[in-house]
C-alpha cells in the first residue's frame, strides 16, 4: 500500500483560532496553542505527526490560513530475491 | 471543553522530522489566487470566509480572473470587494442582483456574480431578487443564508427559523406575529428564468466540496447563456448565534439543515 | 445639410440620446415621461445595439444605472417626479461613487401622487441633493425641444467629464409638447475601456472598485473634501445661462425651463406697455449663476421670479441678491402653466408699488 504523508503550515498570524479545523480533523492533530497572535487570538497548531494531508482543515477554515502538503511514496519495487543455498531463508531486495 | 489541553510550541520542535513534506511539489491545497492578501474582518469561524475562498478557486481554475465583475452586498460582506481579486462594486442593500443586472447587460461577455446575504436578497431585496432572476439574466446569485442579521447585531432576518431568538424576537421568533421564514431559493427556483438553482453549506468538508462544484455550475452555466444560476449558502453567524464556532456548524447540522434542506432544486438536463 | 424634424419633447430627448451614443437605458413607465422609454424600446436597439431594459421598479433602475455606469459605460435612465424620489437612495451612491450617467426628470406636480400636469416643483431636489449626504447633481434646465435634445448631448458630455451624475430637469409639458427640432448626426457608440471602470481587473491595473463606503470618518471626510473641490471646480466652469433683453431692463423676471419662454413673451407684452423689462434664465441650475444674477441685480429695480412651484429657485436668487434689490414671486402650482398675461399682471402690479 502506498504511504501518505501529509503535512500542514499555518499561518499563525491570520488564524482567529476558531477550531474549525480542528473538529474537521480526522486525525485529531490540531489544537489551539495556548500562545496568542499579534491580534490577540489563540491559534490553531499541529500537535500529532499523523496528518495525511485529507485538506479537510483548509476546507473548512474561514480564514484561508492553512496550507496542505501531500506526499504519497510509491510502493518500493522489488529488484531481486537473495536465496540461500539450503533455501530456507529469502531476502526480497527492494529499490 | 475545559479540559481542553493548551500546549506551548516548544512542545513540537520536537517533532520536525528530517525529511519535510512541505515543498512546493507536494502542495495540495492553497489560498486561492484571487483571494487578496487582506485578513478578512469577519469573526471567527464565520462561513463567509470559506464562500469567499470558493468563490475565488472556481475563479481561479475557470481562469476568468480577467473577465468576472463581482457585486457586494451590504451586511456583513459589505467589505467582500476587499477579498476579491476582481472589479467589484459595491450595491446599496437589496439593489445587488440589479446592479449585477447593469453590468451583465453592458459587458455581456463579463462573468458577474452577486454575493448577497439573506437580510439583503430576501427581504429589501426581494424585489430585484424576483425579477432578476424572472428576467434571467446571465448572472451567478450567491445566496449567504445564516437566519439573521450579522452586521446590524442579530436582528431577526426573513430566513430566521421559527423559535430563533435574536435580538429583535428576544422570545423566539413567532409566526403568527412575525411570519415564516423565507423559503426564497424554493420560491426562485420555479422562475423559468432560473437555469440552476441549488442548496448547498459550508459546515463540513463534504459540504464544502458539494458547495465548491456548486459554484463552479453557477459560473460555468454563464457561458450558456440560459439564465440565472442561484447558490444558496446555509451558513453559521457564531456570533450572533452566540454559539462556539464549532456549536454554531453542529446546530446549523441539526436545526438549519432540516429546514432548508441541501441539493439541487433545479439542475439543467434533470427535472425535478 | 440641417436634419429637421418636428418631435414630441420625451421623444426628442429620446433620439437625441440614441444619436449621442448612449449605451444603455434603464427604466420604469410613469407619465408624463413614458415616451422616452418606448421610443428607445422601438428605436434604440436595431439602430445602434443600444440595451434598453424596462426594470421592475424605479429603484431597480436607478441601481442598474449604477451597475452599468460603473462600466464606463454612456447611460441613461429618465422618470418623473414620484419615480425621481424612488431614485434617490441610488442617485446619492452615483454621486458618491463618482459615476457618469445621464438622468432625466420630466416633473409633475406634487407632493404626492400628485397629478400627471407639468410642474416645477422639483427644483429643491433636483439642486439642493435629493438624497442623503452633501453631493451635487450637474442639472440642466432646457426650455425647448431643441434644448431637450442638446442638453442630452451636453449632458452625456459633462457626466464623463467631472465623472459626475446630470439631471436634465424638465417637466410634463416639453415632454409632451411637439415642436421643431435640429438633431444632431449620429454618434458612433464605442467602448473605452476606463481605468477607473469595473470591466475585468487586467493584469496591466489593480482592481476597480466602485464603492460608496468609507468607513473610517477621516477617509469618508477625505472623500467629502474631494466632492465639494469638485463641485466648486463645476461652478467655476460649467455655469450656463440666458438673459434676455436684460441690458436696459428695470424689471427682470427670472425664470427656468419652460416658465421662462412665458416670461419673454410676459416681457414684450410689459414693454408694449412701456416697463422695460427683460428675463434671465439660469441654464444650469447646479452650477447656478450667482455672480450673474448679484451683477445683474446693479443695474435692475425689480426682480420678479417665476415658477410652476411655491417659489424653490427663488430662494436661490435671493441668496444672489443678497437684499439689493427687491425680490417678487409669482407662480402656480399643481400642474398649472401661468399664462404671460397674468405674469404681465404682477408686473404692473409690482412696478406701481416700487418707486423708480
Amino acid at each position: 500500500m502506498a504511504k501518505v504523508k501529509g503535512d500542514i503550515i499555518i499561518d499563525i498570524e491570520k488564524c482567529k483560532g476558531c477550531e474549525l479545523c480542528a473538529a474537521a480533523c480526522p486525525q485529531h492533530s490540531l489544537e489551539l496553542s495556548r500562545k496568542l497572535n499579534s491580534k490577540g487570538y489563540h491559534y490553531i497548531v499541529k500537535i500529532e505527526d499523523n496528518c495525511t494531508g485529507c485538506t479537510n482543515c483548509a476546507l473548512v477554515c474561514p480564514d484561508s490560513v492553512i496550507r496542505v502538503f501531500r506526499k504519497t511514496e510509491k510502493k518500493k519495487e522489488q529488484v531481486a530475491t537473495i536465496t540461500n543455498v539450503t533455501g530456507d531463508i529469502t531476502v526480497k531486495v527492494k529499490s | 471543553m475545559n479540559e481542553r489541553r493548551m500546549l506551548d510550541d516548544s512542545h513540537y520542535e520536537n517533532l520536525i522530522e528530517e525529511e519535510s513534506v512541505c515543498i512546493n511539489e507536494n502542495l495540495v491545497y492553497d489560498k486561492p489566487e484571487t483571494l487578496t492578501k487582506t485578513p478578512m474582518h469577519y469573526c471567527p469561524g464565520c462561513g463567509h470566509g470559506v464562500a469567499h475562498r470558493l468563490i475565488a478557486e472556481v475563479i481561479d481554475e475557470l481562469g476568468i480572473q480577467e473577465k468576472t465583475i463581482g457585486v457586494a452586498p451590504v451586511g456583513c460582506a459589505v467589505f467582500a470587494y476587499n477579498y476579491f481579486n476582481v472589479d467589484m462594486s459595491e450595491a446599496a442593500h437589496g439593489r445587488a442582483s440589479a446592479v449585477a443586472t447593469g453590468i451583465k447587460r453592458v459587458l455581456p461577455d463579463r462573468y458577474v456574480f452577486s454575493y448577497q446575504g439573506d437580510g439583503d436578497l430576501a427581504a429589501i431585496g426581494t424585489g430585484e431578487t424576483i425579477h432578476t432572476c424572472n428576467r434571467g439574466e446571465n448572472i451567478l446569485i450567491i445566496f449567504i443564508n445564516n437566519g439573521i442579521y450579522g452586521m446590524t447585531g442579530g436582528q431577526m432576518a426573513p430566513t430566521t427559523l421559527e423559535g430563533m431568538k435574536t435580538t429583535t424576537t428576544p422570545f423566539g421568533r413567532d409566526v403568527q406575529a412575525m411570519g415564516y421564514p423565507l423559503k426564497i431559493t424554493e420560491l426562485i427556483a420555479q422562475l423559468p428564468g432560473v437555469y440552476y438553482c441549488s442548496r448547498v453549506a459550508v459546515n463540513t468538508p463534504v459540504h464544502v466540496r458539494k458547495a465548491k462544484k456548486a459554484i463552479y455550475n453557477g459560473f460555468k452555466f454563464q457561458e450558456l447563456n440560459k439564465g440565472v444560476s442561484f447558490v444558496e449558502i446555509v451558513t453559521n453567524c457564531p456570533s450572533n448565534w452566540k454559539m462556539t464556532p464549532v456549536e454554531s456548524n453542529k446546530w446549523l447540522e441539526e436545526h438549519m439543515l432540516p429546514f432548508y434542506p441541501l441539493g439541487d432544486l433545479k439542475l439543467p438536463g434533470k427535472e425535478n | 445639410m440641417k436634419e429637421l424634424k418636428l418631435m414630441k419633447g420625451n421623444e426628442a430627448l429620446a433620439e437625441a440620446a440614441i444619436r449621442a451614443g448612449c449605451d444603455a437605458y434603464f427604466g420604469y413607465p410613469i407619465t408624463p415621461q413614458s415616451e422616452v422609454l418606448e421610443y428607445l424600446a422601438k428605436e434604440a436597439y436595431a439602430r445602434t445595439g443600444m440595451v434598453v431594459l424596462q426594470a421592475e421598479s424605479e429603484i431597480a433602475s436607478i441601481n442598474m444605472i449604477y451597475g452599468a455606469a460603473g462600466t464606463g459605460k454612456k447611460v441613461m435612465t429618465s422618470s418623473s417626479s414620484p419615480g425621481i424620489s424612488l431614485m434617490q437612495e441610488g442617485i446619492s451612491y452615483i454621486a458618491c461613487a463618482e459615476l457618469p450617467c445621464l438622468i432625466v426628470n420630466v416633473v409633475r406636480a406634487g407632493p404626492g401622487l400628485g397629478t400627471i400636469q407639468p410642474a416645477q416643483s422639483d427644483y429643491f431636489q433636483a439642486v439642493k441633493g435629493g438624497g442623503h449626504g452633501d453631493y451635487k447633481l450637474i442639472v440642466l434646465a432646457p426650455s425647448t425641444i431643441q434644448e431637450m435634445v442638446d442638453h442630452t448631448k451636453l449632458g452625456f458630455e459633462l457626466a464623463f467629464k467631472w465623472r459626475n451624475p446630470v439631471m436634465i430637469l424638465t417637466d410634463g409639458a416639453l415632454g409632451q409638447m411637439m415642436e421643431k427640432v435640429e438633431l444632431f448626426p449620429q454618434t458612433e457608440r464605442k467602448f473605452e475601456l476606463l481605468p477607473w471602470a469595473t470591466t475585468g481587473k487586467t493584469k496591466d491595473r489593480g482592481r476597480s472598485i466602485i464603492t460608496s463606503l468609507y468607513i473610517q470618518p477621516e477617509v469618508m471626510q477625505e472623500k467629502n473634501l474631494h466632492l465639494q473641490k469638485k463641485y466648486k471646480s463645476i461652478e467655476r466652469e460649467e455655469i450656463r445661462f440666458e438673459k434676455y433683453k436684460c441690458d436696459d431692463a428695470e424689471v427682470v423676471l427670472l425664470a427656468f425651463g419652460l416658465v421662462a419662454r412665458i416670461c419673454k413673451k410676459a416681457a414684450d407684452l410689459a414693454r408694449e406697455k412701456g416697463i422695460k423689462a427683460g428675463v434671465f434664465r439660469p441654464i444650469t441650475l447646479f452650477p447656478f449663476p450667482y455672480e450673474e444674477v448679484n451683477t445683474l441685480a446693479d443695474s435692475s429695480r425689480i426682480f420678479l421670479t417665476v415658477e410652476m412651484n411655491a417659489g424653490q429657485m427663488l430662494e436661490d436668487i435671493r441668496l444672489a441678491v443678497n437684499g439689493k434689490i427687491q425680490v417678487d414671486f409669482t407662480g402656480r402650482m399643481g400642474g398649472i402653466i401661468p399664462t404671460p398675461e397674468e405674469i404681465l399682471e404682477k408686473i404692473i402690479e409690482i412696478n406701481e408699488g416700487v418707486p423708480a
